[in-house]
């Protein structure tokens, strides 16, 4: 463990003052997604909006409460405010979804590695993404640039979403768009009311009326750590590479910089090395490891 | 049973891949049927006696509870199958199957299926091995949502 943690360290970047401040950022829109999830829209008091890659994270302070690592959850397509999707879980995340308009919010990132869209592995083929509730989110700006890819080759996407039930999904018209936009997509809960028309199971269950092209898929997986291992194992047991499947794995965070080592899975810090890591390798295996 | 029954229970997912002697038997057992929105294809408590094999259509396995109304714990669309309660005693339904729209499906009759079972050993145990599969398949699932992931999650 000390060894994994030292080599983990080796490498970080140089100290500075600078990534560890949070850029305050105003709130300029708030939505209500469920009951206890709300998206933020976020500009910076000096106006400059930061590039990120869909699938990276940034540190957002609630001032007076704290930090927490938040994904992402705008499309590089969609002009102006970041967007953050947060579920109240706890301090931080209660305070941010309280946040109304024309609250400041501060922001450090974007940190971490993310789902490569717009590199050459996803530029053509299949793409299934899954998702679990809130891990709809990092996954949404991956999804709206991969439903408009420019020369897909015949690639489709298909979008998997879970949800505990009905009222828990998110990001419904985001839902309907990518459908509209060609994409396959198929949404499942837990139990439903009666009246629910759709799926109800697993989200895995949702794989077997999928038709992808094992030889070309690559998925994307974000949601509670145990669905992403079974989902991960289903595609693998489809014929789907397991370097090609990736999934955004997540541990408390809290510099976000490589140099804590707060985020520490096996060799990896999931701040710098992910958090969007492929299942093939060591993954697989450090997921069913338990932590000591 | 028709040719189309015959070749539609060799190809269902649960079915497929036995020896085409083994499906024909089942087939032999089997007719279609349709049923319209909401209406119910086994009633909790009724005697067991169908399995279904869903062609087209999405059924709700549903359960009723005057606390809590009536609430969906699975669906069930065109490849998948309905009804395993015919296989244990005492043979009675423990949920209601409901159509959520138009369903098409094939319903092998449970007496038929068991009389076979008991009359040769080998056709029993293909039988009882394929429905054990999704028997389990379906343990599996049910004890991940019972684990309540999306609740407890903070995956994002
Ligand atoms: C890379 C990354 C991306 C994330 N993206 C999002 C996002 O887009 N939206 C979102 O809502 N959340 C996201 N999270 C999760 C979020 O950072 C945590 O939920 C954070 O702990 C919330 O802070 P809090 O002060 O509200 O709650 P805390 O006080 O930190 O947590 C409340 C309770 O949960 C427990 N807890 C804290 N962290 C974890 C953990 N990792 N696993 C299990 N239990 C824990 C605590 O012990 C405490 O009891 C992300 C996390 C990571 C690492
Ligand atoms: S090393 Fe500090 S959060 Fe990753």
């Amino acid at each position: 463990m000390l060894a994994e943690t030292a080599a983990a360290v080796r490498g970080r970047p140089p100290l500075g003052p600078e990534p560890l401040e949070p850029v305050p950022h105003r709130v300029v829109g708030c939505r209500k997604e469920t009951d206890d999830v709300t998206t933020l829209s976020l500009e910076s008091l000096s106006g400059a909006t930061p590039t990120f890659a869909p699938g990276q994270f940034n540190m957002l302070t609630a001032y007076g409460v704290g930090e927490a690592a938040i994904s992402v959850s705008s499309s590089r397509r969609e002009a102006g405010a970041l967007r953050h999707t947060v579920r109240d879980v706890g301090p931080v995340s209660a305070a941010l979804c309280r946040a109304r308009l024309g609250d400041v919010v501060g922001v450090r990132g974007p940190f971490g590695k993310s789902w490569g869209v717009g590199e050459a592995d996803l530029a053509t083929g299949d793409v299934v993404v899954v998702a679990g509730g809130i891990g709809l989110a990092p996954l949404r700006g991956a999804i709206d640039e991969l439903v408009h890819r420019p020369d897909a080759d015949g690639g489709r996407v298909f979008v998997l979403t879970g949800a505990r039930d009905p009222s828990q999904l998110i990001f419904g018209d985001d839902l309907e768009a990518w459908g509209r936009a060609g994409a396959v997509v198929a949404v499942t809960v837990d139990t439903a009311p009666r009246g629910w028309t759709g799926h109800v199971g697993l989200v895995t269950s949702l794989l077997g009326g999928i038709d992808c092209d094992p030889g070309t898929t690559t998925a994307l997986i974000c949601g509670p750590e145990i669905m992403m291992r079974f989902t991960a194992k289903a595609l693998v047991d489809r014929g789907i590479d397991p370097r090609r499947i990736k999934l955004s794995m997540e541990r408390n965070m809290q510099c976000g910089l490589g140099w804590c080592g707060h985020c520490q899975l096996g060799p990896y810090l999931l701040c710098r090395d992910g958090p969007v890591l492929p299942y093939g390798g060591d993954v697989a295996r450090l997921m069913t490891e338990r932590e000591r | 049973m028709t040719a189309e029954v015959d070749a539609f229970v060799a190809s269902h997912p649960l079915f497929a891949g036995l020896p085409a002697g083994v499906t024909s038997e089942i087939a032999a057992c089997c007719r279609t049927v349709a049923y319209g929105p909401d209406e119910l294809l086994l009633v909790e408590g009724q005697p067991a006696d169908t399995l279904f094999l869903v062609q087209r259509g999405r059924v709700a396995i549903e359960i009723h509870g005057a606390d809590r109304g009536t609430l969906v714990v699975e669906t069930v669309e065109t490849g998948g199958a309905v009804g395993w309660s015919w296989l244990f005693p005492p043979y009675r339904w423990n949920f209601d199957a409901r159509a959520l729209g138009p369903v098409g499906a094939v319903a092998a009759d449970a007496t038929c299926l068991r009389a076979k079972m008991d009359a040769d050993d080998e056709f029993g145990r293909l039988l009882v091995t394929r429905v054990a599969g999704v028997l389990l398949e379906r343990l599996q699932a049910t004890r991940l949502r019972l684990l309540d992931l999306y609740g407890a999650d903070r995956a994002g």
